[in-house]
């Protein structure tokens, strides 16, 4: 298990941290750089509770809307230090994670319908203008603490790393191999002694963590925002699109699929949406015809193809 | 109030009947969710502006031709994406996203080509005035969409319940694997069902201009957590039940109107949390799950 780890820390997660180390020096659009980061942490958050237990939450943003607001609440509210309240965003990620765990009992889309159905109940609370005293309602959020660009890059880039070494330790672990087992064939896995509802949980829980970090960094960087921005689906329907396009269940095909779609994006999708929206839907269709496994599945299934025309 | 917010209730519980029943025959026959059924919807809804406005059709040509266009369109649309969907080794998953790329796909087409203005039909090009309904009225449009909305339900249950082609439907519900081994052809039988969904859905797209106010390219999504909401209240995989469902559903949302407005648009997802979390089978459904 131990070199397993060890060789994807150095070939994927090393690589990356670099990239995005040296990068803020050469190249200065200091935001767009932090959002490729959140991407990439979304991503990942996903990764783990698709890829390793089969849970596909479309209200995944709601974990980063509650930490948003969590690290929002405790600045304006309480007067909490910004990299205390960090943890204190994802803390509300992990108690809304809690909340939410029943709907775990549910299957396949009526799982992820229901999850994205409680990120809009949990949206339409936050923005009632009955609580505008509390969450500011409708009017969003405006924070007055001191603007940190290099401090909130770092944080981000240290939940990141967090996040991946969680992905590379469940790849190669007892306890990944467990969830795997679970994910594939529940019954099968519990006769065999799996405890498959402590897993499942355990992966959502984390899953529900990373994001709220990442939401409580992107709220300090942004200071002001309103509840549909945090709350937007576009975040759950990207970091969905860009794991499926990458891979799930593996370390390097989010990172792909963040790189080239959320570039592509950047680069059509600002200037021109339809354009855009056209390309990426029709991408997606021919994703989900072609190869159902990701980008990442590419690779193996050549590998296969050529076994079998040499043998 | 009380009366007039039920009765209203009921009219707008018919309606979201018919917007939720083509997505709820395709995941009862197929196991996949449309994520494009929203979209369906909005072509629907476009499709009438223009045969209203431009050609000034009757409201009952304009119901029959959009079903029979959606229909026919459908069974291409089926062969071309869903028995490729199902080599996969989830297809039921993997069904949301294939569906949201084809819904983002006709969002943009239609707002590149129609662009993104909202629209609107003047609801006197159905005819008729303001129908008297306990002391107060409903819009004409709204009476006329709840009977076409019954009358397509109906339509479904003579379809599943009483024809050849219902009964092999049925047969591919309960059991795909032995309506196969017992020589249904399941492409065909799906296809038609894929195709009067897609009808389903654009006949709830005639209407929605008059019931929802107005349209824009954007509204797919919405509808489908309205749809989703409203099966799932039902039963998913029940047809019928989603009649149940979208009573439910357009009662609640007409009492929380009355009384509690600002928590309206909270309630579609509440309800809908709160049926899984009881009953994960739906209102009418038969207990299905493993493990």
């Amino acid at each position: 298990m131990r070199s397993g780890f060890l060789r994807d820390m150095a070939l994927v997660v090393a690589p990356l941290l670099v990239l995005f180390a040296v990068l803020p020096s050469v190249y200065d659009n200091g935001l767009l750089l932090l959002n490729f980061v959140v991407f990439l942490v979304l991503a990942q958050g996903l990764n783990l509770s698709y890829g390793f237990s089969g849970y596909l939450p479309f209200g995944y943003v709601g974990f980063f809307g509650a930490g948003a607001y969590g690290f929002a609440m405790l600045v304006t509210l309480a007067a909490v230090p910004p990299v205390l309240a960090v943890a204190g965003g994802g803390a509300a990620a992990l108690l809304v994670g809690l909340l939410l765990a029943p709907l775990l009992r549910l299957q396949g889309a009526y799982f992820g319908l229901a999850s994205l159905a409680a990120s809009e109940a949990l949206l339409h609370l936050i923005a009632n203008p009955n609580l505008q005293d509390v969450t500011g309602g409708p009017y969003g959020v405006k924070l007055t603490i001191p603007y940190a660009p290099r401090l909130t890059y770092g944080l981000a880039l240290g939940i990141l790393t967090f996040t991946m070494a969680l992905v590379a330790w469940l790849r190669h672990s007892r306890f990944g191999l467990q969830l795997k087992a679970a994910r594939d064939n529940p019954i099968a896995a519990s006769m065999a002694g799996i405890d498959i509802v402590r897993g499942r949980l355990a992966v959502w829980l984390a899953s529900a963590l990373v994001a709220g970090l990442i939401g409580a960094v992107f709220a300090w960087q942004a200071s002001t925002f309103f509840p549909e921005a945090v709350f937007d689906i576009g975040f759950s329907i990207f970091a969905i699109v860009f794991t499926l396009f990458g891979g799930a269940g593996t370390l390097a095909g989010p990172v792909l699929g963040v790189l080239l779609l959320y570039g592509l994006y950047n680069a059509i999708g600002v200037s021109a949406p339809q354009y855009f929206q056209l390309t990426y839907g029709l991408l997606i269709m021919a994703l989900v015809l072609f190869f159902p496994d990701g980008l990442a599945a590419i690779p193996r299934a050549w590998a296969r193809r050529g076994r079998l025309a040499d043998g | 109030m009380l009366a007039y917010a039920l009765a209203t209730g009921i009219i707008f519980g018919l309606y979201f009947a018919l917007v939720g029943v083509g997505m709820n025959l395709v995941f009862g026959v197929m196991r996949i969710v449309n994520l494009a059924h929203g979209d369906f919807i909005m072509l629907g809804a476009l499709g009438a502006f223009w045969l209203f406005r431009g050609l000034g059709l009757p409201p009952s040509a304009v119901v029959a031709i959009s079903f029979a266009v959606f229909f026919l369109l459908g069974l291409p649309l089926y062969y071309l994406l869903v028995p490729r969907l199902f080599r996969a080794a989830e297809p039921e998953m993997l069904s949301l996203i294939l569906f949201f790329g084809l819904s983002q796909v006709i969002e943009a087409a239609v707002a590149m080509l129609f662009g993104n203005a909202e629209r609107s039909i003047p609801s006197r090009l159905l005819g008729g005035g303001p129908v008297p309904l306990l002391g107060q009225t409903v819009p004409f449009a709204w009476a006329y969409a709840a009977g076409i909305s019954l009358l397509m339900l109906a339509g479904v249950y003579l379809y599943l319940y009483q024809s050849r082609i219902g009964r092999q439907t049925r047969a591919i519900m309960a059991q795909r694997e032995e309506a196969l081994a017992i020589g249904v052809d399941i492409h065909r039988i799906c296809a038609i069902a894929f195709g009067v969904g897609a009808g389903l859905a654009a006949v709830a797209g005639v209407f929605a201009p008059f019931m929802l106010g107005s349209f824009t390219p954007s509204i797919g999504i919405p509808l489908d957590l309205t749809s989703f909401a409203v099966i799932v209240i039902g039963s998913l995989g029940n047809p019928l039940g989603t009649l149940l469902g979208g009573m439910i559903f357009g009662v609640s949302l007409m009492l929380m109107r009355t009384y509690l407005s600002s928590f309206a648009d909270l309630l579609p997802n509440l309800v809908l949390i709160g049926v899984l979390l009881v009953r994960p089978t739906g209102l009418l459904g038969r207990a299905v799950r493993h493990a």
